[in-house]
Order: C-alpha cells, then sequence, then structure tokens
C-alpha cells in the first residue's frame, strides 16, 4: 500500500536520510526503530511532502504521490498524527475534525464512525483544541488523520507522554485501523509498546536502513533489538 | 466656544481616522498574521487605492456618486489583484523568507511608487464626494440649572464623514465573519496556526497566502477610497499609513484581529485629538513612543497571545 523507495532528504546542505526504503501492506503495522536523530520524523515529513527529495520516490497505491505538490498528499489517503499532535490550537475540535473531513471530502458518516472510536470527543465539540488534555488532544490528532479516511496511516509518538489507560485506548484504536485493512507506520520509542502492536520493525540507523524483521522474531530474540539501538 | 464642542470635534475626525486606519492595519496584520510576511509595500496599495479611485471616478459622468460608486466596487478588487499577481510572480518566488520578503516589499513599493509618479504624475487629485451634506451639531448648556441643547455656530460635521465611519465598520464585520463563519476563513486560520500541518491536511497554503496577500491589500485600496474625497490622492500618500498601519498592529498585537481595531481605535482618535489641541507631530511622537513602551513591557502586544 506504501512504498518508499530509496528516498534521499537533506535539511539544506547536512543530509538525513539516504537511500531509506520502506514497504507497508495493507492491514499492517510497521514499526520505525532507531536511535534519536536516526531520521524517523524526518522519514514521516517526506513522506508527507513536507520535506523536498532529492531522490527517490514515494508510492501510495500504486500512484507516486511524491510528484504532486505536498497538499495533495492527504487526498491520496495518507493520515499523518505528528509529533507533538500539532493541532490547530485555537480552533475548536469540530473545527478541527472539519479540516480532516475537507482533506478528502468526507461526510458525516466518516465523521460518525470515527466519533465512535472516540466518544469523548463529541462531549468536548466546540471546546478549543489547545484547552484539552494531552490525551484528548492526541485522541483528536488521531481521530483528524482519521477523518480523511486514510489508506496510510502515520503515526509519530501517540503515545508520547500520556497515561497508561490513554496508551491502551490509542493502541486499540491503532489496532482496529489495522484490521479495516490500513497500511500503518508507526514511530515509537518504547520497545514494549513497538512489540504489543507491531507486524514488522524496520530499524534505521543515520538515515539508512538496517535490518527489517518481524517483530515475532524479536519477541523470541530480544538481542535483534539491543544490537541495533545498543542500550 | 468652550471646551466640549471642540473635544467632540476633535474626537469625529479622530474616528475619521480612526476607521481608516483599522481598515487599512487589518489587511496589514492578516497579511503578517497568516503568512508571516512583514507587507512594507502595504501603504503602497492604499496610494493604488486613492489613485486608481480618482481614475475610476472620472470614466464616469454625471452625478458624482456614479463615479464613486463604480471606484468604491472595482479598484479594491483591481488592488487585490495586482497584489495577487505580486505574490504569485515574488513572494512566491522567495519561498516566503521573512529577510527577503521585507526587502522584495520594499522593491515592490518603489515599483509602485515610481510607475505611479511616471503614469499619474505628481499632482494631488481630489475626488468628489457621493454625498456631502453639511450636518450642525448639537451642544448643550445649562441654563437655569437646566440642559439645554443648542448649536454653536461652526460645530459641523459632514454626512460622508459619517458614512466612512459606518462602511468602515460594516467591513471590518464583514472581515470577522468571513474569519469566523466561512470554510475559507477556517482554512485561513489553520494555515496561519501551523503551515506544515495546513499542508498534511490537504489545504493549499500557496492560494491561501495569495488570497490573504489579494484581500490584505484589497482592505487599504478600499480604506483609501473611503478617504480619498476627504484627502486627495497623491504618489506619496502611502507613508503615513504604512507608519501607523505598523504602530496598530505592534501595539494591538501581531496577527490578532481585535487588537488591531481596538489599536487602530486608540491610535486614531488620539491622533485626532492631539492634532486638534496640539499639533499632529506631537501626535506621530506619542504614537511611536506608545510602540516603544509596549515593545520593551508587553512585546506580544496589548491582545496578542505569546507564541509558544
Amino acid at each position: 500500500m506504501l512504498e518508499v523507495k530509496a528516498i534521499n532528504v537533506a535539511y539544506g546542505k547536512a543530509q538525513v536520510l539516504r537511500d531509506l526504503s520502506l514497504r507497508v501492506e495493507a492491514g499492517e503495522i510497521l514499526c520505525l526503530l532507531g536511535r534519536n536523530g536516526a531520521g524517523k520524523t524526518t522519514t514521516m515529513k517526506a513522506i508527507m511532502g513536507l520535506l523536498p527529495l532529492m531522490s527517490g520516490q514515494v508510492v501510495v497505491a500504486g500512484e507516486a504521490i511524491s510528484d504532486q505538490p505536498p497538499h495533495k498528499v492527504p487526498g491520496a489517503g495518507v493520515g499523518y498524527v505528528p509529533q507533538g499532535r500539532r493541532l490547530f490550537s485555537e480552533l475548536t475540535v469540530a473545527q478541527n475534525l472539519e479540516i480532516g473531513l475537507a482533506a478528502n471530502r468526507s461526510g458525516q458518516a466518516v465523521l460518525d464512525n470515527v466519533l465512535e472510536l472516540f466518544p469523548r470527543l463529541r462531549e468536548r465539540w466546540s471546546q478549543r483544541a489547545q484547552t484539552l488534555s494531552g490525551g484528548e488532544q492526541q485522541m483528536l490528532a488521531t481521530a483528524r488523520a482519521l477523518c480523511l479516511q486514510p489508506k496510510v496511516l502515520l503515526l509519530d509518538e501517540p503515545t508520547e507522554g500520556l497515561q497508561p489507560s490513554m496508551i491502551e485506548a490509542i493502541r486499540q484504536v491503532i489496532t482496529v485501523m489495522r484490521e479495516r485493512g490500513v497500511a500503518i507506520l508507526l514511530v515509537e520509542q518504547r520497545v514494549d509498546a513497538v512489540l504489543s502492536v507491531a507486524d514488522r520493525v524496520a530499524f534505521i540507523e543515520n538515515g539508512r536502513n538496517l535490518e527489517t524483521v518481524s517483530a515475532d522474531e524479536i519477541r523470541a530474540d530480544h538481542s535483534i533489538v539491543e544490537r541495533h539501538l545498543g542500550v | 466656544m468652550e471646551f466640549g464642542p471642540y473635544l467632540m470635534l476633535a474626537t469625529l475626525e479622530g474616528a475619521v481616522t480612526a476607521a481608516v486606519l483599522a481598515l487599512t492595519a487589518v489587511g496589514l496584520s492578516l497579511v503578517f498574521g497568516v503568512m508571516r510576511v512583514v507587507n512594507v509595500a502595504h501603504g503602497e496599495f492604499f496610494m493604488l487605492g486613492a489613485v486608481l479611485a480618482w481614475w475610476a471616478a472620472g470614466l464616469v459622468g454625471g452625478h458624482p456618486a456614479l463615479g464613486f460608486g463604480l471606484a468604491i466596487l472595482v479598484v479594491p478588487i483591481l488592488v487585490g489583484l495586482i497584489a495577487v499577481a505580486a505574490d504569485v510572480t515574488i513572494l512566491k518566488r522567495i519561498d516566503y523568507d521573512p529577510e527577503r520578503t521585507i526587502v522584495a516589499t520594499i522593491g515592490i513599493l518603489y515599483i509602485i511608487q515610481q510607475l505611479t509618479l511616471m503614469t499619474y504624475g505628481p499632482e494631488a487629485r481630489p475626488v468628489e464626494a457621493p454625498f456631502n451634506t453639511r450636518l450642525a451639531l448639537p451642544w448643550f448648556e445649562f441654563a437655569d440649572g437646566r440642559p439645554q441643547i443648542y448649536w454653536p455656530w461652526g460645530l459641523s460635521t459632514t454626512s460622508y464623514k459619517l458614512g466612512v465611519i459606518g462602511a468602515a465598520a460594516a467591513v471590518l464585520v464583514g472581515v470577522w465573519a468571513l474569519m469566523t463563519h466561512t470554510r475559507i476563513g477556517l482554512l485561513m486560520r489553520a494555515t496561519q496556526l501551523d503551515r506544515e500541518m495546513a499542508l498534511a491536511f490537504g489545504i493549499p497554503v500557496e492560494r491561501v497566502y495569495a488570497l490573504v496577500f489579494g484581500l490584505g491589500a484589497g482592505l487599504a485600496a478600499l480604506a483609501a477610497v473611503l478617504i480619498v474625497p476627504i484627502q486627495q490622492a497623491h504618489y506619496l500618500m502611502g507613508g503615513d499609513p504604512l507608519l501607523l498601519s505598523f504602530i496598530v498592529v505592534i501595539i494591538g498585537g501581531l496577527g490578532s484581529l481585535p487588537g488591531t481595531v481596538v489599536a487602530a481605535i486608540l491610535i486614531g482618535v488620539s491622533d485626532g485629538i492631539i492634532s486638534v489641541f496640539f499639533s499632529p507631530t506631537l501626535a506621530k511622537i506619542l504614537a511611536t513612543l506608545l510602540v516603544a513602551l509596549v515593545l520593551v513591557f508587553r512585546p506580544q502586544g496589548l491582545f496578542g497571545a505569546r507564541r509558544a
């Protein structure tokens, strides 16, 4: 569903990603693991078209989205839950979701469906996003991305700084999305959280691919993680 | 005549200044708020509005209201389109980089100003007001211990000046409604809050920018069309509105529309009063001093939110 083909990305003169390739199938969760500064967030931004590619290609459902201007990427069915949530802070919950709906011309049915996953947001409907609690903000950020009926969902540290009950709620939603056939690319720091949901794990270092292994292999042999993350 | 009537007259003059200033400054504030572009050419869009109003009014004969009506309908749109062209051909090409946009808009300032001098010339030309009835203003005095209304000699304003205040207020309400109650306003605010996330959710940011730049310039042009029956069109008239708009936008809080309007009223009315009782120069000195104080003690402006 999502294919990243040998992309090279730089901030100014500092090259961050080098020939990085990833592949996520529909109904699969691929987790990106790497040390700080390995290029995980950069990979997500590059997929969204927010950073220009020096070379390489990003393909979603057979369509090369990297050839299109950045604002067309969500229309191709890519939902993005960025690190730090990045809500439209002064807008209400309703307005944040309206922007998500508009991105792919989704209708009321989609919204109802999303609110079923996050009933709490209905109670906060006309509250400003910045007045929500951390967990509610993460729910809203996720709901906003789900509003565009994504085929591909990018989640950048969705459980960062959340209490355990909230982490569990987010985890369940991710699993539901997998069952619905969404291709999910997940960046997560905590290895145990990764192993509880991921199907495959891609290790990256200095913007390059190391190995990509199935989560079962890691569960069987934990030394793989230590070898690549060096804790 | 006693002090009271003078004060009322000065306040009214100040209110006209405030009305025009509010429109101009809201345009500047919108552009800065959404695009993070400091538009030094904003005053020239104001000047273009006045000069084009003179040109448009000259196209139609008959009652002055016809020419003025044409000007007020066509000129802001025309100036807005010129601004959109400047955005697409210049600002977009330099990626809206903060420093380079300042230099670029200074360039646009001189291009517009000199082109106007070459075509329109150095004269100041008036546009006739669509309506201009003299309205005597009442005052009251105490006679036999009871307040009585009387009409002091020379205390008057014109219906047109009241019209300017009313029109500016109506347009400001329109801008507010556009920002808070329409889809395009929502997209503009989302772009203002987080440009990257706006892109990540399919908002065509470049088109929003072009629209905002055009809207900002159109507001300045509209303000100029309103003031030109009182002030005359001249190719150097853009300087003062630019300075005052910056003052107002800084005092009100960069990017805050309510703050901009309140600051415009504060600066406009006090400018009117101080100019009448002391001197216009003193009014500018005090306004600039106020900006300095705001920058020192409340850098986010009176109504601005601190950016995290």
